[in-house]
């Protein structure tokens, strides 16, 4: 079965003078251990996709099944407990606790959101800080470490839960092009050793390349001839 | 729970200027309401020692209607000797009763054989008086420290007024309940200080003299004076002495006896209880300071961490968390304000102990003021600051639990 299921999702927002089509009917599924990408021109739709996907929104129609749950019957705590359980997130602009360590960013779901018990804990965040390769600034705070070196904690942080699906919201474009090729193939890489699906949005053509599937947006549609993914083709 | 702390602690060092103000202003006010709770509450307790250990004593029994006529001193409202005999019969055997003293307290005349005047006087067992109000004795500005019969204490004021002196011979006239006139000749042991409040400027003799000059063939006793083993269960006391004696009656039938607190007989109780509500209000403009600076810095603490807390809403901490993180921010500022607080207010209690405050009550100079600090009063002042600081982090934190993940995270 497929991890998401999308049929005919539409997003509509309401402003003050006119109602905003950013999806309109978009279908398409998504299989387990995928690396998907959603690429197209800005206002296209991609974040606001992603957000439904990540249980932060809710569409305005259609259905929207992820990991088996139709993501709007989910109320806020049900979201919370749901994104805690099987989704992971890694963000544009890194969003590290600054108050935390690199070593707490990373255990911090694993207390704050799964309850993991102190010893599995420790194994979880040494493997996984290990795997991103930041052992050596385990103790360094957020502001004393390279943007890369954020977001490769950021993964860590998404992946540390273990989730079936790790959503990614334009990971790279506070990134120089070489950084983010290197944090696309760590992505990718946790991909093979973990099984875990991406799913990430993004400009930049260079990474686009390195998505195994790929859905193009304009305009809120999915374009046409493409609904069910394509091999990348750059 | 730890690392709610630990993430509470290092937020609140992370902004460590504001962190620091705020805790200054409620350590400040925590520093002034145990400072001013000490000094007021010991100045109170010291005040009220000094007028019932003095003076008045915990509790007084008298006749029906004597306090209301106290000023005239009516010899026809004392006790009659029976009921006298049974009230001390039970408080001898009363285990809250520490001691009593029965007194006869008459008005009469003060000659020093050139003029004369008028006097108040008590009569008493000096022996059972020393017991009930031990600091009498501090009163005595000259002379002897005990009474005996033939003698005669002299407020100071009259004293002065009529120049007279230790061991002169006075004499004392007085008219008796029946209107014949009696005199008797005293010689002057002591001069007494005078107390604020009623009977402050009584003299004293012994009570047999006092039967003597009114004679009386059985002591007819005006009023017996009670002190308490525990003073902090006055009104306990009061109320179990009422039932007592409500076995004496009248001839209608009615309860012949009164009892009255210290209370209810000095004018001191107002400004004690005006002390009490002082310390009332000062604890209110406690908590609106910790009310209104913690509210503060936890609102914006909360604007300040729109982001934060979208992307931890985001990857799935439960609101229930988000609210507790903030909570326990509130909480450590007003855990440590308390602390630092006390710390500081119990130190300036001490030092103020070794300076030494000296003040003067009424004719009483010079009198040392030993601050104390009840445990009670630190442990309520803590506990009010931390109840506050965690009331006044509710509104913010239950704000930052209910923020939309989405939005917060656009915010900028
Ligand atoms: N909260 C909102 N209220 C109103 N309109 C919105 C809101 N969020 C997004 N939109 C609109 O929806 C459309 C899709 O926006 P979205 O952010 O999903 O685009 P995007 O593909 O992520 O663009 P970009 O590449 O610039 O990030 C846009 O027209 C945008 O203006
Ligand atoms: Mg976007």
């Amino acid at each position: 079965m497929a991890l998401i299921q999308a049929s005919n999702v539409s997003k509509d927002y309401e402003t003050e003078e006119v109602t905003v089509h950013a999806l309109r009917r978009v279908t398409f599924d998504i299989e387990p251990a995928s690396f998907v990408s959603f690429v197209g021109p800005s206002g296209s739709g991609k974040t606001t996709l992603l957000n439904l996907i990540g249980c932060l929104d809710k569409p305005s129609s259609g259905q929207l099944i992820v990991a088996g749950t139709d993501i709007a019957t989910l109320d806020r705590k049900g979201g919370a407990a749901f994104r805690g359980k099987h989704l992971g997130f890694i963000f544009q602009d890194f969003n590290l606790i600054p108050v935390l360590t690199v070593y707490e960013n990373i255990e911090y779901p694993l207390i704050m959101v799964q309850n993991i018990p102190p010893t599995e804990r420790r194994e979880r965040v040494a493997s996984m800080i290990d795997a991103v390769g930041m052992s050596a600034q385990a103790a360094k705070f957020p502001h004393q470490i390279s943007g890369g070196q954020k977001q490769r904690v950021a993964v860590a942080r998404a992946l540390v839960t273990h989730p079936a699906l790790v959503l990614a919201d334009e990971p790279t474009a506070n990134l120089d092009s070489q950084t983010a090729y290197t944090v696309i193939a760590l992505m990718k890489r946790m991909r093979d050793d973990l099984g875990t699906t991406f799913v990430f949005s993004t400009h930049d053509t260079k990474i686009v390349g390195e998505a195994e599937v790929l859905f193009r947006l304009e305009d809120g549609r999915l374009a046409t001839g493409q609904g069910s993914g394509e091999a990348p083709h750059v | 729970m730890f690392n709610l702390f630990k993430i509470a602690m290092r937020n609140l060092i992370r902004y460590k200027r504001r962190t620091l103000l705020t805790a200054s202003l409620i350590t400040l006010g925590v520093v002034f309401v145990i400072v001013f709770v000490s000094i007021s509450g010991s100045f109170k307790a010291m005040m009220i020692g000094q007028i019932t250990d003095s003076m008045l004593g915990h509790l007084q029994i008298h006749r029906k209607g004597y306090v209301a006529s106290i000023d005239n001193l009516p010899l026809n409202l004392n006790l009659p000797p029976q009921a006298y005999r049974k009230i001390a019969a039970r408080l001898a055997t009363d285990p809250r009763v520490a001691a009593f003293s029965p007194r006869i307290k008459f008005g009469g005349m003060f000659s020093n054989f050139v003029e004369t005047t008028n006097i108040r006087l008590n009569g008493i067992d000096p022996e059972r008086e020393l017991q009930t109000t031990p600091l009498l004795t501090a009163r005595i500005a000259e002379g002897e420290t005990a009474l005996r019969r033939g003698e005669l204490w002299v407020p100071v004021l009259l004293a002065k007024g009529l120049k007279v002196k230790l061991g002169d011979v006075v004499v004392i006239v007085a008219t008796n309940a029946d209107g014949s006139v009696n005199g008797k000749q005293f010689t002057v042991s002591a001069i007494l200080e005078s107390v604020t409040g009623p009977g402050g400027r009584d003299g004293y003799l012994h009570i047999e003299d006092a039967a003597d000059i009114l004679r009386m063939s059985e002591a007819e006793i005006s009023e017996v004076v009670v002190r308490l083993k525990q003073f902090d269960r006055l009104d306990e006391a009061r109320q179990h002495l009422i039932r007592e004696t409500a076995d004496t009656v009248d001839k209608q039938g009615r309860p012949m006896l009164e009892v009255h607190s210290w209370e209810q007989l000095s004018p001191f109780f107002n400004i004690a209880s005006m002390i009490d509500v002082m310390t009332f209000f000062i604890k209110i403009m406690l908590v609106a300071i910790v009310l209104i600076s913690i509210m503060n810095v936890m609102i914006m603490a909360v604007y300040e961490r729109i982001r934060e807390i979208g992307t931890i809403a985001a990857i799935g901490t439960p609101p229930g968390r988000i609210r507790t993180l903030f909570i326990m921010e509130g909480f450590c500022l007003g855990v440590i304000g308390a602390v630092v607080g006390n710390l500081i207010g119990i130190g300036l209690v001490v030092v103020l102990n070794l300076i030494g405050i000296e003040f003067d009550f009424g004719q009483q100079k010079g009198l040392l003021l030993t601050t104390t600090l009840d445990p009670m009063d630190v442990l309520v002042v803590s506990v009010i600051v931390i109840a506050v600081a965690v009331a006044a982090s509710l509104q913010p934190a239950f704000k930052a639990s209910r923020m939309e993940p989405i939005q917060a995270l656009r915010h900028v």
